[in-house]
């Protein structure tokens, strides 16, 4: 079982300190959501995940892998893939080259195409805009088409900062829709959210996080009904 | 196999897939089809090149056309580094130098035949490509610029100052090509007509860098690693979170923009059968970065025009004497202010190549999104406090 386990983890950038004994875990298949307000530390903690910052102290353990030991690329090979905040779509290359580069270290090109197709066949408008421009995208359209990217890296634990950030009600209920699907299909979930409402109506669990510290978690179902969760997060 | 996302019945089931905004036509099929007409159009382009000779064979002419084409090589080279992977490099010419002076010295001093230095020309040219590429590819591309442009100067200035390269008066009498004994210099008649030596050149270099320069290029800018340059240019940290070794891909397209300026600098040393520090000040190395910028950085027919344009027109000017390098600048000053992105940007399609859905008016949109609303079940409850 490859679980991730974050163990006791501070994490400084020079001076400024954004994790403080941070402590989660995400069990397979899962989809784990992590609140918390602006510089909470959410991003922090995936970029750390993803290895591009190392931990001061601390243990990172994916199954048998210590993260906090391997190269950005080594971890994207292990099948962790991160969907950075802000989507960070390659905005000069066309939707179909974006959904390529996910296959990057994917060997067989065969299996390329094939989940290429699927992702097409999960968000149709991808499919109609493979040869646009992806700075050209609708804000909506450039979160799936990095979800889509990832995805063609057949990812097992996959990384998302904060998917529904700028989009319209209707396109965030379409995009958890998509995570939800892509945990049905077999692959765990760690997803970051400011938008707990739609990040709790479809996590297992859930973690909230203020300056680096876990301070609340538990069951999705009871995060929900929890009183300081709906006061701070939930607006009443 | 087993996938990602299971069977496909599951994902009907499970989901509704959000429905498209616009409907769009397909792709134009036969000879419309937008890269099978380009192809065509190269072919097209290539072949009035070959017959161009018929029409007029001054040595002028033939002499400022094969120039141009040294200049597409060295333009398709640089568009690797600078078009592809976003690499500001303010010293190509360096590399065109290295392959210059590897070939001419080999080929004066030890009498090497002009082909048989190209091994040793690539060796050096990696080399170069190496020692410049490999401390700075790890600083963004401000220092890069910086360190190339120093590099530049250093290699124009050794080539100055050194007795093997000839000084400043640098290395005459470089001999044309030749193969097992036979060189272009002998001529050549086929079905009955005479080529003599230069126009055996020009054809020689209209291959060399029009086929396997130009047609290596865009190939290599459509693969895998073309991908990986462009994500490197677009957004590096996201590059990186592909699982992109964002170094080495960098590195690769500086060598293979060296690879491509050295060759280019053997084809010129033949051409011009002298080399010397002038040919390669800096102003060239701003006038290639120009042809790419120019023609549309990444773009094959964009970076050709770019290349043809900065090779030719001070020769087309050349009636206007003093004034040349003026309207030069003028032209390139309008051609920026009216097309930011270059005369052909890359990804640009020739509008006769593309479907467009008819225009729809205000009204019918507002109704089709609508209609995209009604179709979800549920209401969305989304409200942030
Ligand atoms: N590269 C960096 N250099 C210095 N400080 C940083 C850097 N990145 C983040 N920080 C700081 O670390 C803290 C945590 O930032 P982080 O980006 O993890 O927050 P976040 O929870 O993702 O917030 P948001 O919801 O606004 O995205 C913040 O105080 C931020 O200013
Ligand atoms: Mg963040």
């Amino acid at each position: 079982m490859a679980k991730l386990v974050i163990d006791n983890v501070d994490l400084f950038y020079h001076r400024v300190q954004a994790l403080r004994g941070l402590t989660l875990e995400v069990n397979e298949g899962e989809i784990v959501a992590l609140l918390g307000n602006n510089g909470a530390g959410k991003t922090s903690t995936l970029s750390m995940l993803s290895g591009l910052y190392r931990p001061k102290s601390g243990t990172v353990t994916w199954g048998d892998r210590d993260l906090t030991t391997m190269q950005p690329w080594d971890i994207v090979e292990a099948k962790l893939l991160h969907v950075p905040e802000g989507r960070r779509i390659f905005s000069t290359m066309t939707v179909h080259e974006n959904l390529q580069l996910g296959g990057y270290l994917v060997d067989d090109q065969k299996l390329v195409d094939e989940r290429i197709e699927r992702a097409y066949e999960l968000m149709p408008r991808l499919r109609e805009r493979r040869n646009q421009e992806g700075g050209t995208l609708s804000g909506g359209e450039q979160q799936m088409a990095a979800i889509g990217r990832a995805l063609v890296g057949g990812p097992k634990l996959l990384l998302l900062d904060e998917p529904s950030m700028g989009l319209a009600p209707l396109i965030v209920k379409q995009v958890m829709e998509i995570i939800k699907e892509v945990q049905a299909q077999g692959t765990t979930v760690l997803l970051v959210e400011q938008n707990a409402r739609a990040a709790l109506r479809i996590a297992d669990r859930g973690y909230v996080i203020e300056s680096g510290t876990v301070t609340m978690e538990g069951a999705a179902s009871d995060l929900r009904t929890n009183s300081k969760v709906i006061d701070a997060y939930l607006g009443a | 196999m087993a996938s990602l996302f299971g069977s496909r019945d599951r994902i009907d089931d499970l989901l509704t897939a959000p429905a498209p905004f616009v409907k769009r036509p397909e792709q134009n099929k036969g000879l419309l089809h937008p890269q099978r007409f380009m192809n065509m159009f190269g072919l097209i382009v290539f072949i009035a090149a070959m017959v161009l000779p018929f029409i007029s064979a001054t040595p002028y002419i033939i002499s400022i056309l094969t120039s141009a084409l040294i200049y597409v090589m060295l333009a398709m080279g640089l568009n690797v580094v600078v078009g592809y992977a976003g690499l500001l490099d303010l010293g190509y010419v360096a590399f065109f130098a290295v392959g210059a002076y590897t070939s001419g010295i080999l080929s004066t001093r030890l009498g090497w035949s002009v082909f048989e230095t190209i091994p040793v020309v690539l060796l050096a040219c990696v080399a170069a490509g190496i020692i410049i590429g490999g401390p700075t590819l790890r600083l963004r591309t401000d220092y890069l610029a910086i360190v190339t442009l120093g590099f530049g100067e250093i290699v124009r200035l050794t080539a100055n100052n050194l007795a093997i390269t000839g000084g400043p008066s640098g290395i005459h009498g470089i001999r044309t090509f030749s193969f097992f004994g036979w060189s272009f210099a002998d001529g050549a008649t086929l079905f009955g007509i005479d080529f003599n030596s230069k126009v055996l050149f020009y054809y020689f270099v209209l291959i060399v860098a029009g086929g396997l320069a130009v047609i290596g290029a865009a190939r290599l800018g459509k693969g895998k690693l073309g991908r990986a340059w462009k994500s490197v240019r677009d957004d590096e940290d996201a590059a990186e979170a592909m699982g992109i070794n964002t170094y080495r891909v960098k590195l690769s397209a500086y060598i293979i923009g060296a690879i491509w300026g050295g060759l280019a600098g053997v084809l010129m040393g033949s051409h011009l059968t002298a080399v010397s520090p002038t040919s390669f000040e800096f102003l060239y190395s701003a006038l290639v970065l120009m042809a790419v910028v120019l023609g549309g950085m990444g773009s094959t027919p964009g970076v050709i025009i770019g290349a043809l344009f900065i090779s030719l027109a001070p020769e087309l000017l050349r009636d206007f004497a003093d004034w040349r390098y003026l309207i030069f600048g003028v032209l390139m000053v309008i051609t920026m202010i009216f097309r930011p992105k270059g005369v052909w940007p890359a990804n640009a399609m020739l509008p006769w190549l593309h479907r467009r859905s008819p225009m729809r008016s205000a009204a019918e949109r507002d109704e089709s999104d609508e209609a995209v609303v009604v179709t979800v079940p549920e209401p969305p409850e989304e409200r942030r406090p």
